[in-house]
């Protein structure tokens, strides 16, 4: 008689215990972590059946895809953690073509050493980021690196999303004429983390903006797809980034208004002891759409519907130019250059 | 932000522009100099120029302590930072400063120098306590305002009997400075350069007070606003110069009293005097020698000055032939007027110091207010990421 013996095996202590290099090593202790902290975490059908890749049937139509690193420091910070931006941000890259998301993978690069407890915390985030949004992580992957090889966990994604028909949003497709929206204030994400950051930490009671705007994109593209250019989440580099980046690859140039871009006063306030520009300050849940000017009211309206741009604005217009320059009129009443950063974000000396 | 907002209201702003506009006199070209790059950032940043009639001209003047830091220290910090033995700490704004043959901090990091980037001589004072075996230099630099917190490192340095602390000091002091600009041959014997009064830095004046301008009031007649760093502070200030020439004055006004007075913090002169003397003579970019332009460790505290203790040479570099950047720092030429300025230069490949750092002249117009320039094309267009 075939009896099944059950191997007895110790419980992952994840309230004490460290990740060591036999969790990247194949066996059966990576086996242990990937069931009791990601297969918990993210638990859906794809993971359940247990397989090196997940199949899924899409419909015909245009797929988009997109990848990306996780790499914030520090790892928790204000309003969120590493495994809810990569989440976000993920979903937000997909929804910037107008485009629904679909699925998540998501590869795990952890330093040895690394504490089970935040690992779990880590996933468990990601997990109800993934559930809220309705978009499951449906595959991924595990490795450890020796000590000092990483910093704490690094996050890698990718996503796949399907675009409405008709839906084709583009780059260059900015018009001279056309009007620029933000889905709200700007720069609480950079904030958030700075304030946490080694050497630089000080109190405030602003939390990252991180958070998926898909709904909110959909509810746009239903009132007026046909009318949105191109949208863009503002991450890196701030609003100033992103409408450099779109004035270059449009051919044109932008004249928005100071008065007009949403700011929390204690985003404006820690922006002026630390010296930045809070238009160079990275968004996680922010959104820039340049749409057609006669459809602007009505995208607006749908954005203020939605929790997540019921502070969205309009800071300016597309204007033909020749040299591409971002122009602000500054709430002083002279006018500048919105330019990218130059380097890394310093803060000034004297 | 309630404290500071009040400082940047257009509404205000645009009332004092107008009183400009009124009194100052159509027949007359009014000059003014505002010596420190943190107004000439307001400037650029709020878009003052735009604000002022046109016989109302500003010219940006040397205060920027990056700027003015000739490239043999750059050259000599750099040669330091290389010894294995050695964690040079600095602020970040110093980084990317280019040395001779296109070296930088930033580049001698990435081959493997112990460079930090610090906020404050407070953070080296730890990494010093912290890592004993480490000979930790702080690079010094800056004007009266960043003195004081150096004399204060050396104070604790002192009281914690630190023995691997030294310093790399390139303090430099305001009105030596500007006494040199106004002997300069070209303000006047060649008239090259027009000044018909400055805007004082108000940072700086409430460590040293509004006294010390008052000799160069006199000496040389021309008015002096101390003025603050909001955009409201600095139009006002221009106005209260423009009132001054109108009538014939040359006094030392002080528009930023919510701060400085007279004689201005004697405590933090008292500290910077127990470590601190003047050296003869200090060679500032753009200016060339200045006397009495800059100070150094007095010598019983010389066991805390990195260039005795290292024996750091300074070697004489050169600039850039094409760079305009001494001219600049003159007020002679403005920064479009380089050739290499948004061409070869910009702040992602500065050339020149006054591209570097965010108070510099170049850096301050060509981030904000590049777009002036019609004649060329300013536009950097890049690969986007």
């Amino acid at each position: 008689m075939n009896v099944m013996m059950k191997t007895y095996r110790r419980k992952l202590d994840i309230r004490n215990g460290l990740v060591d290099l036999s969790h990247g090593a194949g066996g059966r202790a990576m086996g242990q972590l990937i069931e009791d902290i990601f297969h918990k975490a993210f638990d859906n059908e794809w993971l359940r059946a247990g397989n090196d890749q997940s199949a899924f049937v899409v419909p015909g139509g245009r797929m988009v895809m997109t990848t990306d690193g996780y790499v914030v420091s520090p790892l928790f910070f204000p309003g969120g953690n590493i495994g809810s931006l990569a989440v976000h941000g993920t979903i937000n890259d997909i929804a910037m073509a107008g485009a629904k998301p679909l699925y998540l993978s998501a590869s795990f690069i952890i330093e040895e050493g690394f504490p089970l407890a935040d690992l779990n915390r880590i996933a468990e985030t990601m997990g109800d980021a993934s559930r809220e949004a309705g978009v499951p992580v449906i595959t991924g992957d595990t490795k450890v690196v020796e000590r000092g090889k990483a910093d704490g966990v690094f996050i890698s994604t990718a996503g796949v999303g399907m675009v409405p028909d008709g839906l084709d949003l583009r780059s260059d497709a900015a018009r001279p004429g056309d009007t620029v929206i933000i889905s709200g204030s700007i720069g609480d994400h950079g904030v958030a983390v700075m304030s946490k950051r080694e050497n630089l930490e000080f109190d405030t009671a602003i939390i990252s903006d991180t958070a998926a705007l898909h709904r909110l994109v959909a509810s746009m593209v239903a009132v007026g797809g046909q009318h949105i250019r191109l949208m863009r989440d503002p991450t890196r580099g701030g609003i100033a980034a992103t409408l450099n980046e779109i004035a270059h690859q449009s051919r044109l140039g932008f004249r928005i208004d100071e008065d007009a871009i949403p700011m929390k006063p204690e985003v404006a306030a820690a922006c002026e002891f630390l010296g930045l520009d809070p238009l160079n300050v990275a968004n996680e849940g922010k959104l820039v759409a340049v749409v057609a000017p006669e459809a602007a009211e009505a995208i607006l309206a749908a954005m203020r519907a939605d929790p997540l741009g019921r502070e969205a604005a309009i800071i300016g217009a597309a204007v033909a130019d020749e040299q591409c320059f971002v122009q602000m009129l500054t709430s002083f009443g002279g006018g500048r250059i919105v330019d990218w950063l130059s380097g890394e974000q310093l803060p000034r000396i004297c | 932000m309630k404290y500071i907002d009040e400082y940047r209201d257009g509404r205000l702003a645009r009332d004092i522009a107008r009183q400009i506009a009124a009194e100052a006199r159509p027949g007359l070209t009014y000059h003014f100099m505002e010596f420190c790059g943190g107004h000439t950032h307001a400037i650029s940043r709020y878009g003052l120029e735009d604000m002022l009639p046109g016989n109302v001209q500003m010219i940006h003047g040397p205060g920027c302590p990056v700027c003015v830091l000739p490239i043999g220290r750059i050259d000599a910090a750099i040669a330091l930072a290389l010894r294995p033995e050695i964690t040079l700490c600095t602020y970040g704004d110093l980084m990317r400063v280019p040395g001779s043959n296109g070296s930088s901090l930033l580049k001698a990091k990435a081959a493997g120098a112990d460079i930090r980037m610090v906020y404050s001589t407070l953070d080296a004072l730890r990494i010093a306590e912290a890592e004993p075996h480490r000979e930790v230099v702080f690079f010094a630099i800056g004007f009266e305002t960043t003195t004081p917190p150096t004399a204060l490192a050396l104070k604790a340095a002192i009281a914690r009997d630190l023995k691997n602390f030294s310093i790399f000091c390139n303090h430099v002091v305001t009105p030596a400075a500007i006494q040199t600009i106004l002997e300069s041959p070209d303000v006047r014997k060649l008239g090259t350069v027009k000044i018909d009064g400055f805007i004082g830095p108000a940072h700086v004046s409430t460590v040293i007070g509004t006294e010390p301008y008052e000799f160069f009031a006199e000496e040389f007649q021309k008015p002096v606003v101390v003025a603050g760093f909001e955009p409201l502070d600095v139009i006002q200030a221009i106005l209260m110069l423009v009132r001054q020439v109108n009538d014939g004055r040359h006094e030392v006004e002080n528009q930023y009293i919510r701060a400085v007075t007279q004689f201005g913090n004697e405590k933090a002169q008292a500290e910077v005097a127990t470590y601190f003397e003047l050296r003869d003579s200090f060679e500032w970019r753009g200016l060339g020698e200045v006397p009495y332009g800059a100070l150094r460790l007095r010598p019983q505290y010389i066991r805390f000055d990195a260039e005795t203790r290292f024996a750091m040479v300074t070697p004489a570099a050169k600039d850039n032939p094409a760079c305009e950047c001494g001219a600049i720092l003159r007020g002679v030429k403005k920064p479009a007027d380089c050739k290499l300025f948004g061409t070869l230069c910009t702040p992602d490949t500065p050339m020149g110091s006054c591209m570097v750092s965010s108070e510099g002249a170049c850096a301050a117009h060509w981030t904000y207010g590049r777009f002036r320039e019609k004649t060329r094309r300013m536009d950097a267009g890049r690969a986007v990421a």
